[in-house]
């Protein structure tokens, strides 16, 4: 044995198996057509009345469907069955996030062709899930009016690696002084060019443009699914 | 914290290769640690640790070399390194620009493995 090591190059990306099952879900999900949208946020952001909200309204016109993370309960699921929805939970146990495998297992024996919409919620957590693709078509980043403007600077990297911010509980919004300008300004500075969007899932302030923004969305999913044909 | 996840794939992936070259030991493992990769250097180098035990890497070194975030300026057509990962503008002259070139890397770089 000689004293000196001998260096082999490897150059592997260590999430490698992550991105080749998010790969594969994206050009399912891109081939069906179906709008997939994830959110991340703190733990207490307002994910799940969110999405309550969302799936509520777009239930009446839409097919959709969600996929929930959380680390022990199925309190979401049950929470979000009430849209009528079909909701499925995933239960992560320790793992504090989603991984592309775990959406896949999920989603085995669904008919994405049926779908228009389906969301996945992440574990809130605003660290780990931003390492993790899922293939998803959009990621949304939520931020309560309650949490202070400053969140974006203290947790750039998953600002970063969302398309969407959402300000949530906009009702709640002069009781906390929030300062929105602040906010936005912190959302553009670690992510220049980001989409916000700005609503209360409780009063409904804000949901229309949301939707609105939802469908032009879909309708260039649709379009693309059908030239991919 | 999702590190410890993070540091049993890089010790699977470097006794693969290990295995790949003739089953040798691995004495250091030389990772590409971007600063935008969302995983903390100081928690995978603990989490390494613990990986490790009693697998064929127990007793190896875990090198992290930490990449920079740089950006590519629309308006100087030119990849920087930004000043501060809160601040996602050319340090340049001030262009906001959200391409980000470098600094997502967790990538396993080589391996220093005992002939």
């Amino acid at each position: 044995m000689s004293a000196e090591p001998r260096l082999v190059e490897v150059r592997k990306n260590v999430l490698k198996q992550n991105d080749v099952v998010a790969r594969a879900l994206r050009e399912r999900f891109r081939e069906t057509g179906v709008l997939v949208v994830s959110l991340v946020s703190s733990p207490g952001s307002g994910k799940t009345a969110f999405l309550e909200k969302t799936l509520t309204v777009l239930h009446c016109r839409y097919k959709v469907a969600a996929l929930v993370g959380d680390l022990a309960t199925e309190n979401d699921a049950t929470r979000l069955a009430r849209s009528q929805a079909p909701v499925k939970q995933i239960i992560t146990g320790t793992v504090c996030h989603l991984e592309a495998a775990m959406v896949q297992n999920a989603l085995a024996d669904w008919d994405l062709g049926q779908l228009d919409f389906l969301f996945i919620e992440n574990v809130g957590n605003l660290v780990c899930p931003s390492s993790y693709d899922l293939g998803e078509d959009l990621r949304f980043v939520l931020l309560s009016v309650t949490e202070g403007e400053d969140k974006p600077l203290k947790y750039p990297t998953i600002f970063n690696s969302a398309d969407v911010a959402v300000i949530t509980k906009s009702d709640l919004a002069s009781a906390v002084e929030f300062d929105e300008a602040a906010a936005r300004r912190n959302i553009q500075a670690v992510r220049p060019g980001m989409e916000i969007l700005k609503l209360s899932a409780k009063t409904g302030e804000g949901m229309d443009e949301y939707l609105e923004f939802l469908e032009r969305k879909r309708t260039r999913a649709r379009d693309a699914a059908a030239a991919h044909k | 914290m999702h590190e410890l996840s993070i540091a049993m794939s890089i010790v699977e992936m470097a006794e693969e290769e290990s295995a790949r070259h003739g089953g040798a030991k691995v004495q250091v493992v030389h990772l590409r640690l971007g600063k935008l990769s969302g995983v903390m250097k100081e928690a995978l180098l603990s989490s390494y640790e613990m990986a490790c035990e009693a697998t064929p890497l127990e007793g190896s070194q875990l090198l992290i070399e930490e990449i920079p975030v740089e950006v590519f300026c629309p308006r100087c057509e030119v990849a920087r390194l930004v000043t501060s990962i809160q601040w996602f503008a050319c340090p340049e002259c001030g262009a906001p620009t959200a391409d980000v070139v470098h600094g997502k890397e967790l990538e396993v770089f080589a391996l220093e493995i005992a002939e």
